[in-house]
């Protein structure tokens, strides 16, 4: 696609910035400062990259244009996010115009890698700003550095800032708004040039080898030849680094004067102290698990029902507005319950998001990370998949947009197949009627209501885990590039960034309820509607005539070895929309009389465990229920996840893998569990 | 002169100076780039219990790093 800004006319276009710099440099913070709210979020095509884009407006009003690009310690791509880097800034990407000129942070309190990057950046030959933020953390390590002493070195402009304070940007402002200069030549003589002709013979090397030609290259195989090449290329890179790190560390030694008190624990040594100690850091760490579940299910639950009465109230306002008819009826039961089912987790999503927002901008999730990558490690996963499966307890939506945090695209596919394993809270309200259901009449013990809730919780668990090692160990082979992680220094959090990123993704998931959601609610209702039968007609005969009815009954071979008669099929079908949607649909299907909308648990427990099949044989029996319930944990019965999977991972093949496979090993479960039972003389 | 050990094998608390990589394996490339070279100091400043990572300091930033990556350094206890 050819972006027609990108017209000869070149003054007619707003002058594009890209903002480049390493991973917690402040390169957010300061995206968020410089364009505010003007910002457009959306993703690379083809790759799961996510695109920012934003606009500042120049000293005299003139708007310009930011990318901000994903944070990258080199210009050498380890990951599909630092491949947008170098592409972009080499104007690779059709869709994304070569940029300008580069805005390249630097983070004066760890110069000499963040100089590395700069240095490579500096090369490509673009106008450059450097922006060395964080002046204020180096100062206070004891070190100052040289600012005119730097820019001299390395040939371009430098503005000090504090992004987190907001100070600097003004200058930066000002800086944009005038012409940019091409940098001076730099100290950084040693380029990649020598890398990019022995990149050139390599990849011809490589493209005559895959045309299966047999040629030879000075006498020899073409594949002895290859390999040599990537010796040559390997060891030139090594060659590389050390030298541009040798003339990083001379100008560093040359501009930046050291008050001798670099010896001193730094707050965040200390604080390292308390959060890694082996007891004391295990038990923070709990502690703030605790508070990030406490804050999902507790703390969201008073906007959950601000939504819910929204929803309620929205229903029955249109009811009385809309005169009594099909219409109505679509309107109301079809699309305001059906999206609304689903918006109910809006506010969990958004707790989720602040709050690993918040993690992440403090520092601590590195952390969480290094304590638990012991732990992760035995199923082939980093230490941040942590956190995103964690996450997938309260709704697996969050979970798996937290995937992002996991640079190597393997272990994120990974987290992501696994992650809605986790026992989600669409899937309580399932369990607890099955669980009140199995010990209604038979006053059971607390303990065993609870013990088989955990025993469900426990079934998701080992299959999450279980699965993310097989995946692991078969399917996403390998692609480990490095364990190694930085943990970046403690902070205060700017709120900014963190509040427009729960902001976006909440847009993103309310789009996807209004799109997807919608529509599948509408054909739900269609299914559970039609055939019209005569007016007072009883609601369940309704059902049996209708399409979803006939599904049921025609599944019913496929669902009787599970226990399942058709009756419960359907609620099954349905919930494959949302998995609470089972309780509603058991409700309509048993006829069970609530005051509300909502039938009290234990009322429709109780209906339920009268239900009995022609032959006699309870419809809902301990049995049954408990194959149903182990049914709920396998199985991928959410809409709204698998649109989120299909964004994440750019394509339609992972979630109907991932849909397919679960599913399978739903019914696969739930039958030996059935049978089992059976078996052993349980009905 | 002092023998060469393992990063894995240094105590927490304990600096040394990077001397080669023993294998050129995948990976290596970005420790480099992050500023593990030979003839960098690092300082191990704990490792995780139960074999899990090393989190390290070089060049005045916090790394982590797991063991077996770790023994990939080989370095002079300073």
């Amino acid at each position: 696609m050819v972006n027609t800004q990108d017209g000869p006319d070149r003054t007619c276009r707003a002058t594009v910035f890209a903002l480049v710099g390493n991973p917690n440099s402040g390169k957010s913070t300061l995206f968020n400062k410089l364009t505010g709210l003007r910002q457009k979020i959306g993703n690379y095509p083809g790759v799961t990259v996510e695109k920012k884009e934003g606009i500042c407006y120049s000293q005299h009003g003139k708007p310009l244009k930011i990318i901000d690009l994903p944070g990258t310690y080199s210009l050498r791509p380890n990951s599909p996010d630092e491949a947008i880097v170098a592409d972009v800034l080499t104007g690779k990407r059709a869709d994304t115009p070569r940029p300008d000129a580069i805005l390249c942070i630097i983070d004066a309190s760890n110069l000499e890698r963040n100089l590395y990057l700069a240095s490579q950046i500096i090369e490509l030959g673009l106008p450059v700003i450097a922006v060395l933020n964080m002046a204020d953390s180096a100062k206070a390590q004891g070190n100052t550095i040289d600012k005119a002493k730097l820019a001299e070195a390395l040939g371009v402009p430098i503005v000090e800032t504090c992004a987190h304070k907001g100070t600097g940007i003004l200058e930066l402002r000002l800086m944009m708004s005038r012409p940019v200069m091409l940098p001076a030549k730099s100290v950084f003589t040693q380029t990649e040039q020598g890398d990019s002709v022995l990149d050139n013979v390599y990849s011809t090397v490589s493209e005559t080898l895959a045309k299966g030609s047999k040629h030879n290259f000075f006498g020899k195989p073409l594949e002895v030849a290859q390999e040599k090449l990537e010796q040559r290329i390997e060891a030139r890179r090594e060659t590389l680094i050390e030298a541009r790190y040798k003339i990083i560390q001379k100008l560093c030694e040359a501009v930046v004067l050291k008050a001798g008190t670099a010896s001193k624990k730094t707050l965040t040594d200390r604080l390292d102290g308390f959060f890694l100690h082996p007891v004391l850091g295990g038990l923070s760490l709990l502690c703030v698990l605790g508070l990030l579940f406490y804050s999902i299910f507790a703390l969201a639950e008073t906007p959950m029902n601000w939504v819910e009465g929204l929803i309620n109230h929205l229903g029955t306002l249109t009811a009385s507005l809309l005169p009594a008819g099909q219409l109505a009826d679509l309107i109301v039961n079809g699309v305001i319950a059906g999206v609304g089912s689903v918006l109910v987790f809006l506010p969990q999503i958004a707790m989720l998001l602040l709050f690993i927002g918040l993690l992440e901008s403090t520092g601590y999730m590195a952390r969480a990370a290094f304590l638990l990558d012991r732990v992760m490690n035995r199923v082939g996963l980093p230490g941040k998949a942590f956190i995103p499966l964690l996450s997938s307890y309260a709704c697996a939506i969050p979970g798996i947009m937290a995937t992002r945090t996991i640079e190597c695209p393997k272990d994120r596919l990974a987290t992501i197949l696994v992650a809605p394993f986790a026992s989600c809270s669409a899937r309580l309200p399932v369990f607890l009627v099955m669980i009140a259901t199995i010990s209604a009449g038979a006053e059971a013990p607390a303990s065993t209501k609870a013990g088989l809730l955990l025993l469900m919780y426990i079934l998701g668990t080992v299959g999450a885990l279980g699965f993310a090692w097989f995946f692991k160990k078969t399917l996403l082979r390998g692609g480990v590039s490095s364990s190694v992680m930085e943990l970046p220094p403690y902070r205060i959090p700017s709120l900014m960034p963190i509040l427009n990123e729960v902001i976006h993704r909440s847009k993103l998931f309310l789009r996807r309820a209004g799109t997807i959601i919608l529509g599948i609610s509408i054909l739900m209702w269609f299914f559970l509607n039609y055939p019209r039968q005569e007016e007072g007609t009883p609601p369940t005969m309704q059902l049996e005539h209708s399409i979803a009815g006939h599904i049921g009954k025609s599944i019913e071979p496929i669902m009787e070895p599970l226990g399942y008669d058709w009756k419960t099929s359907i609620a099954i079908l349905a919930s494959f929309v949302a998995r609470e949607v089972f309780v509603s649909t058991v409700a309509i299907i048993y006829n069970v009389e609530g005051e509300e909308d909502e039938p009290e648990t234990h009322t429709l427990a109780e209906a339920l465990k009268d239900q009995k099949h022609p032959d006699g044989s309870f419809a809902f029996s301990p049995l049954r229920c408990l194959s149903l319930m182990v049914f709920y944990v396998f199985a991928m019965q959410c809409l709204s996840t698998l649109a989120i999977v299909r964004r994440e991972t750019n394509s339609w093949r992972w979630p109907f893998f991932q849909f397919t496979y679960m599913t399978a090993l739903a019914y696969i479960a739930a039958l030996i569990v059935y049978q089992g039972g059976h078996f052993l003389g349980f009905v | 002169m002092q023998t060469l050990l393992s990063l894995s094998d240094l105590k927490p608390g304990q600096s040394a100076k990077i001397e080669r990589f023993l294998d050129e394996a995948m990976g290596v490339l970005r420790l480099q780039e992050m500023g593990l070279l030979p003839g960098t100091l690092v300082e191990v400043l704990r490792k995780a219990p139960w074999g899990g990572p090393i989190q390290i300091k070089v060049r005045g930033s916090l790394l982590s790093l797991r063991r077996s990556e770790a023994a990939l350094l080989s370095v002079l206890p300073a």
